[in-house]
């Protein structure tokens, strides 16, 4: 089997799933138990002056019948004693030595503040910090989270601050809540981070009771904007990722968050270049035992593509993502749609017509009978259930016309039903950017 | 009701809470031009109602289905949806279940509050008289009040629905759905009287009298009696034949059910009233179908519960005569058949053996051959099988009479009989 384990930025795991700081490692019993399930690592839930949280505190997104697609809270940091969170810290590294415990903190913007909590830290054990700059709700309204990582000076300064003190590696964890997150990574750098973790939540409203008209979550008929997390966002994690790895300023090492469910999405985050990768609303929703087959997922996957390790195929994805003036404008798709395993839903045509370039069409149907009866025979029933599918249902495509879009392909229900065929049109490649400079 | 009924008698599929009901609506793959649609007489828009479902809007889901099939709470739960719309899923072709329509248009109709059938954009004001008071007459009369029509249902029962509140199975609709049907219909402005038609007196009303006060009359008046059997034996006492067995366990309190039980005959009514019988305490439930399995007229999936439940089926026996004693059938004596050539129809025509006699002890006889016809004293043309009509508009041989249903189709679904109640309106306000 592959060797997972990992070496992030000078922090040792097992392997390279972590638990995000927030509610699954609020305390170190939790953490021993996640642990025990396989976790590599765990973030320890922001440690800074105890709050007072509210009650609700959760509100999600559910969709198409699934629950939790996305997750959204406005929970602070830690409610517990400094002195409390550090001990345990000391007692789950006493125990757990090979495991990688990560103190998240967060305290008001002075230095001597800073100062204090990262010694205390590391007197406690911790293998490393994660500076909190991305907590969008509640803390950032009082100086502290989201309102460092938004200005980048700022966020430029505490780093160095912690970094006069520090003697284990320090990641700063970056908000998606900015316009360009890459000015944020750099003044982290600049700051002497180690690494960056990314992202945090984005700010959000996830909807509205429509008979209370109040939003979620409801704490005593107002609401709040909270921090939006689950696997609705991971589009968005994956984008500002790329955004970091890309980006020589940045430079240092990576760790993945954002709707990280299973092993898949863990592998498309390391495949941009994160070295760790860390998951919350999915042990949230499910339990620390998911990540069993995180892990055995992801050995699988890289023992059929030959990866004996992690860094095997860290980054591989990164030199992929371009600008779109680079793309070959002279390469040619067409939809092709297997007339054996259509099953005449129809929704290509709809699609292509209403949504797309007009280039799937249907043959004319037979008229329809004067009246329709139920069916008494069984022949009929038989026929009715199963059959192949009559030819007027089968959209055929016009390979002229269509534009390779991927919209018919995206919709259709069947597996490999719609296929997108490569043309060769014996034009040679020629990008925006080429034809404009020519 | 009858009390006891209920326990006796518990929903064959359970209904959809709205979690449920949303994952499975969720399932729908909104086809263009769906085929469910097609396939259901009546042609409820499906993916729309299913997709109001998964959106929260019930009212407009539950409007979508009445708007085009008025019985669409009964029709959702009687409908044999595996020949109907979910048969016609193209799921099927992928290897999925198809998606529970039946339930999900349960689950719109029980559920919703507070609705409201639009008018239709044609007006009308003739008058228009129903007779029978069963599906076909309801679903006549409900779509012409949407065009402004004045309608009068005439039923010669105490309550109104036909076969929705007299004849389905228990497990399947409840009297109580049917007359909430009912309700809704004459809150619509439909009116229902109880009247024998075509006798004179103070309970009836004559022909004459009815066409001097209406301008259509629309005849949905269903099938008559069962078929006798035509053997032996078919007066006594524990013999009683399919229909009127349905509707009495439905209306009799304190109904006696026999300990052995003998169901002649092999269609969806023969298996109702055997499945009907397990489920009242019978002890043994016997069916004897004078074809085989594959001749059967029921549905595969009625004749698959039917053996769940524990009906016992016996094939190519014919019945020829009930035997008696002190006045009470205590059993029935068959001949063996065999299978000959096809008749014109190509069924095979079951021949007997000779010498083949043999007899079965019960206590009971339940014989279900389908229905006679009711409409001889009509004047009007008819084909082999009813009252000959234009089936795109009901339309009889005489313009003021319009027909549709049983009487018309020789026994079908509830949904095709709303389907030719429907029809006929419209042939109507499209005739004016």
């Amino acid at each position: 089997m592959p060797d997972l384990a990992t070496n992030f930025a000078g922090i040792r795991s097992p392997n390279p799933f972590w638990l995000a700081s927030g509610p699954p490692t609020n305390c170190g019993e939790q953490v021993m138990r996640a642990f025990d399930a396989g976790w590599g690592g765990a973030v320890w839930k922001t440690i800074g002056d105890p709050i007072v949280n509210v009650s609700s505190r959760y509100s999600s997104v559910d969709w198409n019948g699934q629950r939790m697609m996305g997750l959204n809270n406005i929970e602070l940091i830690s409610d517990r004693p400094i002195e409390t969170n550090l001990r345990e810290i000391a007692d789950v590294k006493k125990r757990y030595p090979n495991h990688a415990v990560v103190a998240s903190l967060m305290v008001d913007s002075n230095r001597e503040a800073w100062h204090d909590i990262v010694k205390r830290s590391e007197d406690a054990g911790a293998d490393g910090l994660e500076l909190n700059f991305g907590c969008p709700h509640g803390m950032s309204e009082r100086g502290m989270g989201s309102a460092v990582g938004q200005v980048p000076e700022y966020a430029c300064m505490i780093t160095e601050w912690v970094k006069e003190v520090a003697r284990t590696p320090v990641i700063v964890k970056l908000t998606p809540n900015i316009t360009d997150i890459r000015t944020a990574a750099r003044a982290a750098r600049r700051g002497g981070a180690d690494a960056l973790s990314a992202i945090n939540t984005i700010n959000s409203i996830t909807g509205i009771d429509l008979d209370t008209f109040t939003p979620r979550p409801n704490v005593g008929g107002l609401s709040s904007h909270g921090g939006y997390c689950g696997p609705a966002v991971k589009p968005i994690a994956l984008h500002l990722v790329q955004q970091l790895a890309s980006d020589p300023e940045v430079g240092i090492p990576l760790s993945g968050i954002g709707g990280i469910s299973g092993w898949q999405e863990a592998a498309e985050f390391i495949l941009l270049g994160c070295g760790t990768v860390q998951v919350c609303t999915a042990a949230m929703h499910y339990g620390y035992r998911i990540v069993e087959d995180m892990i055995d997922g992801l050995s699988n996957w890289m023992d059929g593509k030959g990866f004996g390790a992690i860094d095997d195929f860290r980054g591989l994805s990164v030199p992929k993502i371009t600008e779109w003036k680079h793309l070959d404008l002279n390469y040619k798709i067409v939809a092709r749609i297997n007339r054996q395993t259509c099953i005449g839903c129809d929704l290509c045509y709809v699609a292509c017509w209403d949504g797309a370039h007009q280039c799937i069409h249907l043959d004319k149907p037979p008229a329809p009978p004067a009246i329709t009866v139920t069916p008494v025979a069984k022949a009929e029933a038989l026929r009715a259930t199963g059959g192949p599918t009559p030819p007027h249902r089968i959209p055929r495509v016009d390979e002229v016309e269509c534009v390779g879009c991927n919209l018919c392909w995206l919709v259709c229900p069947v597996e490999n039903c719609i296929t997108m065929a490569k043309i060769e049109t014996g034009v040679p490649a020629q990008s925006w950017a080429e034809r404009t400079s020519a | 009701m009858i009390p006891g009924n209920l326990a006796r008698f518990p929903d064959l599929h359970p209904a959809f809470d709205s979690q449920s009901a949303v994952a499975e609506s969720n399932r729908c793959l909104y086809c263009f031009d769906a085929p469910c649609t097609t396939a259901c007489p009546t042609h409820i828009d499906v993916p729309r109602f299913i997709k109001k479902i998964s959106s929260g809007n019930l009212r407009g889901s539950a409007q979508t289905i009445l708007d085009a099939n008025i019985l669409g709470l009964s029709c959702s739960r009687v409908c044999p949806v595996d020949v109907l719309c979910e048969g016609a899923c193209v799921l099927h072709r992928y290897n999925q279940k198809p998606i529970e329509i039946g339930r999900l248009q349960r689950y719109a109709m029980e559920n919703v509050r507070g609705f409201m059938l639009t008018p239709r954009a044609t007006r009308v004001n003739f008058r228009v008289a129903c007779v029978g008071g069963g599906p076909a007459s309801i679903s006549c009369a409900a779509e012409l009040r949407r065009h402004g029509a004045a309608v009068t249902v005439f039923d010669n029962r105490p309550l109104p629905g036909g076969l929705n509140t007299y004849g389905v199975a228990e497990y399947k609709l409840r009297p109580a759905d049917s007359l909430r049907e009912i309700e809704m219909v004459r809150t619509m402005g439909v009116e229902f009287r109880r009247a024998e038609i075509g006798t004179d007196g103070a309970a009836g009303i004559t022909l004459d009298q009815l066409e001097r006060d209406f301008d259509f009359i629309f005849i949905g008046v269903g099938l008559g009696a069962m078929e006798r059997l035509g053997i032996p034996g078919e007066h006594l006492l524990g013999v009683v034949d399919a229909l009127r067995f349905i509707e009495r366990y439905k209306t009799q309190p304190n109904f006696q059910i026999g300990r052995t039980v003998i169901v002649i005959g092999g269609g969806n009514t023969a298996i109702d009233a055997a499945n009907a019988a397990v489920r009242l305490g019978a002890e043994n439930v016997h069916l004897f179908y004078r074809r085989t399995e594959t001749e059967m007229p029921a549905f595969q999936f009625e004749y698959d519960r039917s053996k769940v439940e524990g009906v016992r089926f016996h094939w190519t026996a014919q019945p020829v005569a009930i035997v008696e004693r002190e006045g009470r059938a205590v059993a029935v004596r068959f001949l063996a058949t065999r299978l000959g050539s096809p008749d014109s129809q190509g069924r095979r025509v079951p021949e007997s053996v000779p010498d083949s006699e043999y007899e079965v002890a019960c206590d009971m006889v339940i014989p279900a051959l389908g229905q006679s016809r009711l409409t001889a004293a009509l004047h009007l043309e008819r084909n082999g099988n009813g009252l000959a009509v234009d089936r795109a508009t009901g339309r009889t041989s005489n313009p003021k009479y319009y027909a549709g249903g049983d009487c018309v189709n020789g026994g079908r679904e509830v949904v095709d009989a709303v389907a030719d109640g429907k029809r006929a309106a419209l042939g109507m306000v499209n005739h004016a």
